[in-house]
């Protein structure tokens, strides 16, 4: 076994783990590090928030007057065929 | 809005070649705020931005009837617009958003004085300062404006290419595989920036949420 992740280590790996790319060595001391560590607990769950709140963003619509121009453009596209 | 429900790509590509104006528009609908946010990342303005999209669709209505459908209609659009964006940046003096390394890219995902020494006698690099757990923050302030503000000026402060990794991940709902796609880089490559944008962004909410809070 090797040595124990310091929560040092972890921090950098959590995308990795979200994302299930941690081999499966590196994937069981993660697992066990957050077992046992309230500091590294709640930075995992404030990542998972932090990704939550992102997914709240929108996208701003396309204003009225860039979709006028590229709707005369589609027309303008499709006349000559 | 986002593009998380699926979409029939040959039905879309046949309507448009058909001259389909209302596939056009939800197509248009669909992408162009995602489109503007990635564009933003290699370009100096929103204005700037704008006409990059703008270029891009007409480069989408003029490839389109050789679109052979060899990548996904997304990647194809996607590609379109970086390489139009690229080309504006670099007229504009701005370094290539994932050709270049921001120095800023080097930085630590926490900050480093939040751990304990390597050399501490009990507990090398264990937190010094951790994190407090958010789950007594009351869901109505997690989920307000304002927060929500502070998670898009974060986004904003972020290295472009990070910023535009973690729109596509995460703002838009896309998979590793269509974003490594769409901007030709390597899955490690991508899953380092978005580590570090969602790293920053944490990082910013809990300097946000933490000021809040009443002790």
């Amino acid at each position: 076994m090797r040595k124990p992740m310091s929560c040092k280590d972890l921090v950098v790996l959590v995308t990795m783990y979200f994302e299930e790319a941690l081999p499966r060595r590196d994937r069981k001391r993660f697992e066990k590090h957050i077992a046992g560590c309230p500091g590294c607990t709640a930075y995992l769950d404030q990542m998972r928030m932090t990704i939550k709140l992102t997914g709240t963003l929108t996208d701003d619509a396309i204003s009225p007057a860039a979709e006028a121009v590229l709707i005369a453009a589609f027309r303008d596209w499709k006349q000559p065929r | 809005m986002t593009d998380r429900e699926e979409v029939n790509e040959e039905e879309v590509v046949a309507a448009l070649r058909a001259g389909d104006e209302a596939a056009f528009v939800k197509l248009v609908e669909m992408f162009n705020g995602t489109m503007l946010r990635v564009a933003m990342g290699f370009v100096s303005s929103r204005a700037v931005a704008e006409e990059v999209v703008q270029e891009a669709w007409l480069g989408v209505l003029k490839g389109l009837q050789a679109f052979e459908g060899r990548s996904s209609l997304k990647t194809w659009i996607f590609r379109i617009l970086t390489n139009i964006a690229k080309t504006r940046g670099q007229r504009e003096g701005r370094s290539v958003p994932f050709s270049s390394l921001d120095p800023r890219e080097d930085e630590p995902v926490v900050d480093p004085s939040r751990f304990h020494p390597p050399d501490h006698p009990q507990w090398p690099n264990a937190w010094a300062a951790p994190p407090r757990s958010w789950s007594d923050v009351p869901e109505d302030a997690l989920l307000s404006k304002e927060t929500r503000t502070a998670v898009e000026k974060a986004i904003k402060s972020t290295p472009p290419s990070q910023r535009i990794v973690i729109t596509l991940r995460d703002v838009d709902g896309w998979s590793s595989e269509e974003v490594c796609n769409a901007l030709h880089i390597t899955e490690t490559n991508q899953r380092v920036l978005l580590h570090r944008a969602r790293s920053r962004v944490r990082a910013a909410l809990e300097r946000y949420l933490d000021g809040e809070r009443v002790p």
